[in-house]
């Protein structure tokens, strides 16, 4: 479905020095892949996800969405950030139907919709609530609603449980698999958490920073659906480990060649 | 309610203490009436003198919101073209500045010369003093729209002016209300200055020619109409805001965290 071909992005700031984001990166995602992209901060992981939902171009290189080449936004992908950036004047109900109101769509149409996916959240009968009145946790639940309710084939999340407590993030880790299991979607997932990445994904794509390159990617053979008692299989550790040995590796070379 | 009944009443007991203070220590050291007044004798004479109080206050009121609302037509659209276009930013922010450097109270005079000594200098002068934050705290609060949201906006291929209408100016509303209140306390300012230079109406020219006629009672009294004039447009825009943008003072009022 997302066909990257060495996709190269030089940020050109007006004050110091053209910042090299990503450096010739080549990367096919499936129809209903499960993907993340974990690495250390200045990788370029947001930036990939940028040049996928054609938010910025690519310097050099081909990025390719359902055979279609991406010059600019196109309305086929939902996005969730960190934070949930919800509307506070908006109730919840209001802020999933935000999407469909900036695509220009008639809200009402898919006022259904977005009451079912709320409900699959597990937020019926907030329906009328604020977000001021919601936790962390259910807020970023709205905004993932909110990513769906025009049923996108593909979502892309920006570390979206990266604000959230632990317990909190493991149990929206689950939740985002459970909504998945129902609205199969192509999930391109940015994270800096190692295990969150190997128990939500089919595939972990390990990167490295400075410039932003592919070092590795993972197939994740673990039977679904996934259950957090994965953590302790032998396989989960050895994925785990292999993840972290390449980001220190990569790590401490580039520290090396910068010194 | 009683956190706020506490809020009311702290500040109002404070006055009145003062007040009660003020008027044994003039009594006990018999200073001059002339020179600072009683606080009775001012409530007596400002009710003696309550039609012309009114009638003056009443100039000042709308010699005020003229100029308030001038500086509200004016700056709103003038902090919108600042935050959307680089150049103008660039052409007019450093000038903005410089008027806003020299001394109101300087062109004052000036404006009189040019615009005659009736309502309309005094409604410029207004203008002048209090449309500066409304400019700055309007561009400030546009600019102030999470990237995250302009992205998202972006993605949905949403045009400039949906994304103005649904998600920025309403994001800028509560910094657009803050300049708002401190525009509308500079308003009362600027139109009692253009009312010391030159006038024959208005609670400014009241102080003027009852001071020069030794009423400090009278003078006194007109400040009070002019303090609660000051407090009460304050308190009229802090209500808009209520109504406009409530989930801003909810959150500004309680920020204890949702339960899970």
């Amino acid at each position: 479905m997302i066909e990257l071909e060495g996709v190269t992005k030089i940020f050109r700031p007006r004050h110091g020095d053209p910042v090299r984001a990503l450096d010739d990166v080549t990367l096919a995602v499936k129809e209903k892949e499960f993907v993340s992209l974990v690495g250390p901060s200045g990788c370029g992981k947001s930036t990939l996800l940028k040049l996928v939902a054609g938010l910025v171009l690519a310097t050099s290189g081909t990025v390719r969405v359902r055979g279609r080449e991406v010059r600019e936004p196109y309305p086929d992908a939902g996005f969730v950030f960190q934070s949930a950036v919800l509307l506070p004047w908006r109730t919840v109900l209001d802020n999933v139907l935000f999407s469909i109101e900036m695509l220009g769509r008639p809200a009402r149409a898919h006022r259904g919709q977005a009451v079912a996916l709320l409900e699959l959240a597990g937020l019926a009968g907030f329906e009328e609530k604020y977000p001021g009145e919601l936790s962390g946790g259910m807020q970023q639940r709205v905004a993932i609603c909110r990513a769906l309710v025009h049923d996108p084939g593909l979502l892309l999340m920006d570390e979206p449980f990266g604000a959230l407590d632990a317990m909190t993030r493991e149990e929206m880790s689950l939740e985002l698999l459970r909504i998945w299991d129902e609205r199969r979607k192509t999930i391109l997932f940015v994270t800096h958490s190692i295990p969150e990445a190997i128990l939500l994904s089919d595939r972990v794509v390990v990167m490295t920073p400075r410039p932003g390159r592919l070092a590795r990617v993972l197939e994740i053979d673990l039977p679904r659906p996934r259950r957090v008692e994965m953590e302790f299989d032998d396989r989960f550790r050895r994925y785990s480990e292999e993840i972290r040995s390449l980001i220190a590796i990569r790590s401490a070379g580039a520290a090396a060649r910068r010194a | 309610m009683r956190d706020r009944l506490v809020g009311l009443l702290l500040p109002v007991g404070v006055l009145v203490g003062t007040l009660v203070v003020w008027e044994i220590v003039w009594r006990v050291f018999n200073v001059p009436r002339f020179v600072v007044p009683l606080p009775s004798g001012i409530l007596v004479e400002g009710w003696q003198w309550r039609g012309y109080l009114l009638y003056h206050g009443w100039v000042t009121l709308y010699e005020t919101l003229g100029g308030f609302a001038l500086s509200i037509v004016v700056g709103t659209p003038l902090a919108i073209m600042l935050v959307y276009s680089t150049t103008l930013r660039r052409a007019l922010y450093p000038l903005l500045v410089v008027t806003q450097a020299i001394p109101k109270v300087a062109i004052a005079p000036v404006l009189l010369l040019l615009l005659g000594a009736g309502e309309i200098s005094k409604v410029v002068i207004a203008f002048l003093v209090s449309f500066f934050p409304i400019v700055v705290d309007t561009a400030t609060g546009l600019a102030a729209t999470p990237p995250e949201l302009l992205d998202l906006s972006r993605s949905y291929r949403a045009s400039a002016a949906r994304t103005f209408i649904k998600v920025r100016f309403p994001m800028a509303l509560p910094f657009f209300f803050s300049g708002l209140k401190v525009a509308v306390t500079l308003a009362v300012i600027g139109a009692v200055v253009g009312e010391f230079v030159g006038s024959d109406k208005g609670l400014g020219y009241v102080i003027v020619s009852a001071t020069s006629y030794w009423k400090s009672n009278l003078a006194f009294a007109a400040m009070l109409v002019l303090a609660a004039m000051a407090v009460g447009l304050f308190a009229l825009v802090e209500l808009c805001e209520r109504l406009v943008c409530p989930w801003y003072t909810v959150a500004r009022e309680d920020a204890e965290p949702a339960a899970e």
